[in-house]
């Protein structure tokens, strides 16, 4: 090869780069090692976590022990969906097209849209992205944008990293009322004619059922849109979805249809809309097209939006995305189907339920907030340390305490039931609180 | 190489259903045969759906041959060499995929107490420190989840450190051999863009950045080795004009895979770069993500960094959320964790001498195809080049063959074409990049391929234009798309 080019040795080849450089570039790191001890060395690492096989988990807050059906890694593992890139080809890449085609449209069906995505980075960049394409949307007189408190904590955070350097966008945050819900009467009273956008969680971070009707009502009358983001979409298989309700946007991360917790991430962002609102979407969009002989076929489509034609009038930055945790949500819902996932929001608003009940009636701990919940609700519980410990002794995380993003809730705990916990274990955590 | 058939006739009926085309009520691949209460016990009916309409209804085996055909639809690294540039598609390797997958790592929650998850933050912190060591720089942030959010955040921290000295600036300057991100995210940060034209050797020039540098330029964005494959030998002049006026240095590492042991961008006089772990670190492109796009700054940057940030103590890793002047979060929870353990599982495979002789055979490789095909295909700048090699489509035009045309054909041979009509400088660009886990075979074979284009193009330019023959769709129609897109299924009408 080096013939070919001309070359001495391989050396020559960088021969033009300053040898000062050449110089100090040693990668001082130890030498390679072979695929036995790779594995071991991580299985090494892997065995120093608590992880969901030897543990009970209440754990949810943004990400989501559930069952996974064997097909769906069955089916990401094989390499011609996890070895290609994204489809720029679209002759040669019409099996990644027309599972983005069918994710976007198991998006619409799910939240009840007209319009969805291919899917961004995770739920938190979704809700900035989502107040971003607002933005594109309101005229620059509506730069106001009202948060929910009982939003997910990490997606305020998020936003509030994105936005802080658009000088135009403020952020005021809405409180919660003592049913857990977003406070209406506070949102009706900041409401005006600079208001861009709301947004609210559904199901809020406190597993709480917000009540859109309302919310929507008000937003419409005021001019600004209504934004929901959701952290745990499968309880749109038994909820209204948010396109029920006249919503603007619908955001949230997509875990749990389908993709293991691994530490939070990989997961995926949905982001759907209205129709009329299609040409203001960040990121890739599949469309249906035909072929010279008239076949059915699908492309990457309206990337006039996009950052490698638009460049700095793009509609977003975002280039590499999630599709392997879409194309794993889009095998998950069409397995799960409309019955299994009808079925599986039932078993867990029936596990969730009985927890609580049994929680309130036979451990020392008192339910926080009234409004109605899907599979995570919120107790309050003295000397919570030291129920954590308990539980920790018997392999049971019992949820997630909440002081350090609510000073307002000391003693409480974020408790998320799954199919993945049966009435046996929820005996444990019962007898692990109460004593 | 036999010449591919050029007039395979369509199958009937070979589109593929969709999901919603077909199947049964009731049919699920999911049973729960326990009874549980009706759902309107636990919540309000006005709450709640009765069904999720049109969702599909198929079972488990005819949904399993749907999703395994429709993946014989696609090219893939492990089926296809793969040369698209700037895009690094080398080998995934296996036991990345098995380690990931181990439940110690896919079965842990984030939320969990950092003390449960001991492991996690090793490996974070592990490879934080690793690919500081690679990239020459001093500290590393592996939230971000692709590169673009890696240059948002990097742009972020620049703004953050300026602002404290006063003033974040107005502007950036981004050369226009760029990727568009790199504008793109330059406006998310709140910045005007300032292009500058690259020189006639296909670099920028410390002149041209001296002539658009003023103390309104917050930052200047360089891609090193460029996306024309070319080093930026004026690197160092450049930083120095840059850093004179009170300005930072970005440098986006999308190309690292020329450069480990060759050049460590830290000793460049580059302030803040990313490093896409799906490119030069060989984690899976899955379709177009899920990636990686870690940071790494210099020490002055790094109270900036996102927060938490985790700490080795004498008891273990621990979580840092208390940082005053953090730009704060930019992702959920820890990035991409999956996609960190397979770079992290690579880096200990390779080790440092593993990861040098990388970067060296993706060199030789570009140049060998470089050297084989400059005598049919036009090279956009006689230069030498790194781990990829830019050709246009000149000769070809003579024949009224283009580039699109010349990409499509490939298809026909059974490559992946190149990247094209990118990098925006060259006119037709043909931006190859083969990567270091190719065969001298392999690459003979794409060349053949090439060079047999190259003469088609010239003898039967209309079997070129016509292209691709052989794929399960011919070209799609791209406008008919954009003008009335359609972005989902929806029932027929009739059938409502």
């Amino acid at each position: 090869m080096l013939d070919a080019i001309g070359a001495g040795s391989v050396e020559d080849l960088f021969r033009h780069v300053p040898e000062k450089f050449r110089s100090t570039a040693k990668i001082n790191l130890p030498d390679g090692v072979n695929e036995l001890t790779v594995r071991q060395r991580l299985a090494a690492l892997a065995a120093k976590n608590a992880a969901a096989n030897d543990w009970d988990l209440y754990l949810g807050g943004g990400i989501y022990h559930h069952f996974i059906p064997s097909a769906v890694d069955a089916i990401i593992s094989r390499s011609e969906f996890s070895t290609s890139y994204t489809p720029y080809q679209p002759e040669v890449s019409q099996g990644t097209l027309q599972v983005l085609f069918e994710y976007q449209t198991l998006i619409c069906q799910l939240t009840g849209m007209e319009v969805s995505n291919a899917g961004v980075y995770d739920g938190a960049s979704a809700s900035a992205e989502a107040i971003l394409m607002s933005r594109r949307i309101q005229s620059s007189s509506r730069r106001r944008v009202l948060v929910s408190r009982a939003l997910h904590p990490q997606y305020r955070a998020v936003l509030a990293t994105y936005l802080r350097n658009l000088t135009d966008v403020s952020l005021e945050e809405i409180p919660f009322n003592g049913s857990g819900t977003t406070d209406i009467d506070h949102v009706a009273r900041q409401l005006n004619e600079r208001t861009m956008c709301v947004l609210v969680g559904y199901p809020n971070f406190f597993g709480v059922i917000e009540d859109l009707t309302p919310l929507h009502e008000l937003c419409q009358r005021a001019g600004a849109q209504l934004i929901t983001a959701t952290t745990e979409p499968l309880a749109f298989g038994v909820l209204k979805p948010p396109g029920a309700f006249g919503v603007d946007i619908a955001v949230g991360e997509g875990q749990s249809l389908g993709v293991p917790m691994a530490l939070g991430g990989p997961g995926f962002g949905f982001f759907a809309t209205q129709r009329k609102f299609m040409r203001n979407l960040p990121g890739r969009l599949v469309g249906e097209t035909v072929d010279g002989e008239g076949r059915r076929g699908y492309v990457l489509t309206l990337a006039t939006r996009e950052q490698h034609i638009r460049r700095e009038k793009a509609t977003s930055n975002i280039c590499t995305s999630q599709t392997l945790c879409t194309t794993a949500a889009t095998v998950y819902m069409a397995f799960m189907g409309k019955t299994g996932m009808h079925r599986l929001a039932e078993v867990n608003v029936a596990l969730a339920h009985e927890a609580y009940q049994r929680l309130i009636q036979y451990s020392k701990v008192e339910g926080c907030f009234t409004a109605p919940f899907f599979n995570e609700f919120v107790v309050r519980g003295k000397q919570l340390d030291e129920i954590m410990r308990r539980c920790a002794e018997r392999r049971i995380m019992p949820g997630i305490s909440l002081a350090r993003w609510y000073p307002e809730l000391p003693d409480c705990l974020l408790v998320c039931v799954t199919e993945m916990n049966d009435r046996e274990g929820i005996d444990r955590l019962v007898r692990a609180i109460s004593n | 190489m036999s010449e591919p058939s050029r007039t395979d006739p369509p199958q009937p009926n070979q589109s593929q259903r969709l999901l919603f085309e077909g199947g049964s009520p009731g049919r699920t691949g999911f049973s729960w045969p326990d009874k549980t209460p009706a759902v309107s016990e636990s919540i309000p009916e006005t709450y709640l759906r009765q069904e999720i309409p049109d969702f599909p209804e198929l079972g488990e085996l005819e949904l399993l041959r749907h999703f395994t055909r429709l993946s014989q639809r696609n090219y893939a690294i492990e089926s296809q060499f793969y040369p698209l540039g700037s895009c690094t598609m080398k080998y995934n390797p296996k036991v990345n995929e098995v380690v990931a997958r181990y439940p110690g790592f896919s079965l842990v929650h984030p939320l969990a107490p950092p003390a449960l998850n001991q492991g996690a933050l090793e490996l974070l912190f592990g490879l934080e420190q690793m690919l500081a060591e690679i990239s020459g720089m001093d500290d590393v942030t592996l939230q971000p989840s692709a590169g673009a959010q890696g240059e948002l955040t990097g742009l972020m921290l620049i703004r953050a450190y300026l602002s404290t000295r006063g003033n974040p600036r107005k502007k950036i300057i981004v050369p226009d051999t760029a990727h568009g991100t790199n504008p793109a995210s330059s406006t998310l940060c709140g910045y005007e863009v300032v292009q500058i034209s690259s020189n006639e050797q296909g670099v920028i020039a410390a002149a041209a950045v001296a002539n658009a540098m003023d103390e309104d330029v917050a930052a200047l964005m360089i891609t090193n080795p460029n996306t024309l494959g070319i080093f930026e030998k004026n690197i160092e002049a450049v930083a120095e004009v840059v850093h004179d006026k009170g300005g930072l240095v970005y440098l986006d590492g999308a190309n690292l895979n020329a450069l480990m042991g060759i050049a460590k961008p830290g000793h460049m006089g580059v302030d803040v770069l990313h490093m896409n772990l799906h490119k030069t670190f060989s984690t899976p492109h899955g379709g177009g993500g899920p990636g990686a796009g870690p940071v790494g700054v210099k020490t002055f940057l790094r109270d900036f960094l996102p927060t938490p940030r985790i700490v080795k103590t004498a008891t273990g890793y621990e979580l840092i959320e208390d940082m005053p002047a953090s730009i704060g979060r930019v992702r959920s929870f820890f990035g991409n964790f999956g996609v960190l353990v397979r770079a992290y599982a690579y880096i200990l495979s390779l080790g440092g001498d593993g990861l040098e002789e990388t970067s060296r055979m993706a060199l030789l490789n570009a140049n060998y195809i470089r050297s084989k095909l400059e005598r049919h295909y036009q090279l956009a700048y006689n230069e030498p080049c790194m781990h990829e090699c830019v050709f246009n489509d000149r000769n070809q035009h003579r024949n009224g063959v283009s580039t699109l045309d010349i990409a499509k054909r490939l298809l026909d041979y059974g490559f992946h074409p190149p990247t094209i009509y990118f990098p925006l400088v060259v006119s037709g660009a043909l931006m190859i990049e083969p990567t270091e886990t190719e065969t001298p075979e392999t690459l003979d074979q794409f060349i053949e391929a090439m060079i047999a284009i190259a003469q088609e193009s010239r003898e039967t330019p209309d079997l070129v234009k016509n292209a691709p023959h052989t794929t399960p769709v011919r070209r799609l129609d791209e406008a008919k798309a954009a003008r009335k897109p359609v972005l989902r299924w929806e029932r027929p009408e009739v059938e409502r």
